[in-house]
């Protein structure tokens, strides 16, 4: 090389070192705090995913604007130990694809360089994205996927502020068992129907063992490819092995697909007992409700919990004009929980440094009054999954969800058995 | 796995009645890819959306008009005859000389622009049709079969009845069927060659348009459904035999009831492994499929 070949190459070399060094002296400086958002944004319960969006929105709107409510950080404008940073969302759509989880949360993390990931409500892409979370060290806050398996992974970053599967089977097997002394009934059998991916296959497995272990007989497993155009098959099995209880994990699709077979194939199960997903998601209750009168399901949330919790009407509000109108529901319900909970945590750290966000997560203790869901608290074990947690379940009737167990916040009795197709019209 | 279950009879009786019945419907929207692949040698990847755009009309007929979709039959076979020629004039028919990548990518394009429009329009959201005039099961002898999937296989098979008499019976049907065994005699015997594709490729919508109203009475609306079903449209035009509308039946029948009958004696999630192991079976040792000319 000559002289002046060297010349030229040096004074590229400090361009492009100045070029690196300058943003990073930038964005040290944010006056931001950025979280990455995951949620299925298009596809079969695209619908979901727009819930989570508006109820972050609601979320947003009460951290970084002024609210006189008793909800963390409402009160001043944006996170006050922060010097008032607001808090900003990248949202992506992973499409219900765990590998396009993991290709956005790297492309979050390392481009857009958000603090801390939020998400994704399919099990599946939460598991790959928070993988990517825990190899480069970057909070991961859930507030939606219920695999048990996500909190027994031995993860640093990752926190779960909503129960999971086998939190809500406990109180499913509680319910049957109660259930039959209430009606004078005897459950012998048990069927499980379950889509195929990381939810419907661990939410099967929890199942199988609590069966097992109150003493019921699972007479059918049947796992399906999340989709199916047709269930016809899994109802003929469902019909030969006639449980006296159906357990179905399945998605919205899914859920009225099999109850449209259902009545036209005249499977009549007795008890219906629902692993939530599908059987909540207003979409289903909207078009299929009256069909699938009497289906019970596990519930974190339920609306008619307004009369105890003075806060989830002025919220439900909030989220009303966000969404053109629609109601508070499950999966928004924990999202904004979840949202303000990873907020807060942020705000107690003090700083976006992610070691400093996940020791004051660690030491999340939000009581149940801050709370519009109906926990103890939040508070976080080793694990990252929040033991503050319960589950309501509960039962559609002429086309809306009724809380019906634990028994003493029941609005209404349950119905058992659902009536056949033939009983009813 | 590989342990087989025997169902009690009627169960079994009902699922073989509901796999064939489901299998005309499968061969309906088979028949229309076959065709337009007997024609010029041209898989149509859309032929999903296109059942896909079928079941919106139908949708939107008993949205907006309150018809219900029976009375949308003729509708969507029209809206999709019309859809299949303009296909055909404005893409298909200037990439016929083309290498076939082009062609193949053109409809597989097409594909994927029409379901990304479907979801911008009318949103990822599912719709349905909740009081079909078809609705709820059906009772004979103890076996319950659900009602919509009996008046739509019916009408598939109909369909089949019509297509098949309108190619041997009719001039431009046996024109059309001249124009698929051998292209240039026929244009040589003064047959409008390009105008026989475009009618192929609006027969082709057509019969989709008939499976898509009937299937509306059942299903789910939503801009990826095309995807499902079309897989399997593929899979019988290959096992039926690329270009044979007989075999397009056929291979639906099988399919309609291998899927059930897998699901049934050896387990649900068996279906289509069942279903796609007899394809490549069927193709491992007779390629041309089962009835096919090639």
């Amino acid at each position: 090389m000559n002289r002046r070949m060297r010349g030229r190459g040096m004074l590229a070399a400090l361009a492009v070192l100045v070029a690196l060094v300058v943003p990073d002296v930038a964005s040290a400086q944010a006056p931001e705090v950025v979280i990455g958002v995951l949620y299925p944004m298009t596809g079969p319960v695209a619908q979901i995913g727009i819930d989570a969006r508006n109820a972050i929105n609601v979320a947003l709107d009460i951290i970084n604007n002024r609210h006189d409510l008793g909800l963390p950080l409402a009160v001043e404008a944006g996170l006050p130990r922060l010097g008032g940073a607001k808090i900003r969302v990248v949202v992506v759509d992973h499409q219900g694809k765990p590998d396009i989880g993991q290709a956005e949360a790297e492309r979050l993390i390392t481009q857009e360089k958000v603090h801390a990931l939020f998400g994704a409500y399919f099990s599946s892409v939460t598991n790959t994205a928070s993988q990517v979370a825990e190899r480069m060290g970057v909070p991961f806050l859930n507030a939606d996927s219920s695999s048990p398996a996500l909190t027994e992974r031995g993860f640093k970053w990752f926190f779960r502020t909503s129960p999971h599967d086998r939190h809500f089977s406990v109180v499913m097997f509680d319910f049957l068992k109660d259930l039959e002394q209430r009606k004078k009934v005897k459950f012998k059998t048990v069927a499980i129907l379950n889509e195929n991916t990381a939810f419907g296959s661990d939410s099967a497995k929890v199942q199988e063992e609590f069966a097992k272990k109150y003493g019921y007989e699972v007479v059918a497993r049947l796992p399906f490819k999340t989709g199916s155009p047709s269930l016809d098959a899994e109802i003929g099995r469902l019909k030969a092995a006639n449980p006296d209880v159906l357990l179905p994990s399945i998605y919205t699709s899914d859920a009225m697909l099999f109850t449209r077979a259902a009545k036209n194939l005249d499977y009549n199960p007795k008890m219906i007992l629902a692993q939530d997903a599908g059987y909540t998601d207003p979409k289903f209750v909207a078009e299929m409700g009256r069909e699938a009168e009497g289906a019970v399901t596990r519930a974190p949330f339920a609306m008619d919990l307004a009369t105890r919790k003075p806060l989830i009407p002025v919220v439900n509000d909030m989220f009303r004009r966000q969404s053109g109108g629609r109601d508070l529901s499950d999966v928004p319900a924990r999202v904004f929980t979840g949202f303000l909970v990873l907020a807060d945590a942020i705000n107690r750290a003090g700083s976006t440094a992610p070691a400093a966000i996940e020791q004051a997560l660690r030491q999340t203790n939000m009581p149940a009054e801050q709370l519009i869901m109906p926990w103890t608290a939040v508070r976080f074990d080793e694990t990252g999954q929040n033991t503050g947690v319960s589950a309501i379940l509960m039962q559609l009737r002429g086309g809306t969800y009724y809380t019906v167990y634990p028994f003493e916040l029941a609005a209404q009795e349950v119905l058992y058995p659902i009536p056949t197709w033939s009983e009813r019209k | 796995m590989g342990l087989l279950t025997i169902p009690p009879t009627d169960v079994l009786i009902q699922g073989i009645l509901s796999g064939i019945l489901m299998g005309f419907v499968y061969a309906l929207i088979a028949a229309g890819l076959s065709l337009i692949f007997g024609l010029m040698e041209i898989v149509n990847f859309a032929h999903g959306e296109f059942l896909m755009l079928a079941m919106y009309t139908a949708f939107w007929m008993y949205a907006l008009f309150a018809l219900d979709p029976l009375l949308s039959v003729p509708i969507c076979a029209l809206v999709l005859f019309g859809v299949g020629v303009l296909v055909y004039y404005g893409i298909i028919g200037r990439i016929l000389e083309g290498p076939m990548l082009a062609q193949i990518f053109a409809t597989f394009g097409l594909g994927i622009l029409l379901r990304a429009a479907a979801q911008f329009l009318w949103t990822p959201d599912f719709r349905q049709v909740p009081d079909a005039w078809v609705a709820g099961p059906v009772r004979l002898l103890g076996i319950s079969l659900g009602l919509p999937l009996v008046v739509a296989s019916l009408a598939s098979l109909a369909a089949f009845a019509a297509l098949s008499w309108f190619i041997t019976r009719t001039e431009t049907g046996v024109a059309l069927e001249a124009t698929a065994q051998d292209r240039q005699a026929a244009a040589l015997m003064g047959i409008n060659t390009d105008r026989m594709f475009a009618l192929g490729w609006g027969i082709g919508g057509a019969c989709v348009g008939v499976a898509g109203a009937f299937l509306t009475t059942f299903f789910y609306v939503f801009p990826d459904v095309g995807s499902t079903f079309g897989l399997l449209a593929y899979v019988a035009v290959a096992l039926g035999g690329f270009g044979s509308i007989p075999g397009a039946l056929v291979a639906g029948v099988i399919i309609g009831l291998i899927e059930v009958l897998a699901g049934l004696l050896i387990a649900p999630a068996f279906k289509y492994v069942a279903v796609f192991l007899l394809y490549l079976v069927v193709v491992l040792v007779r390629p041309q499929g089962l009835l096919g000319k090639f």
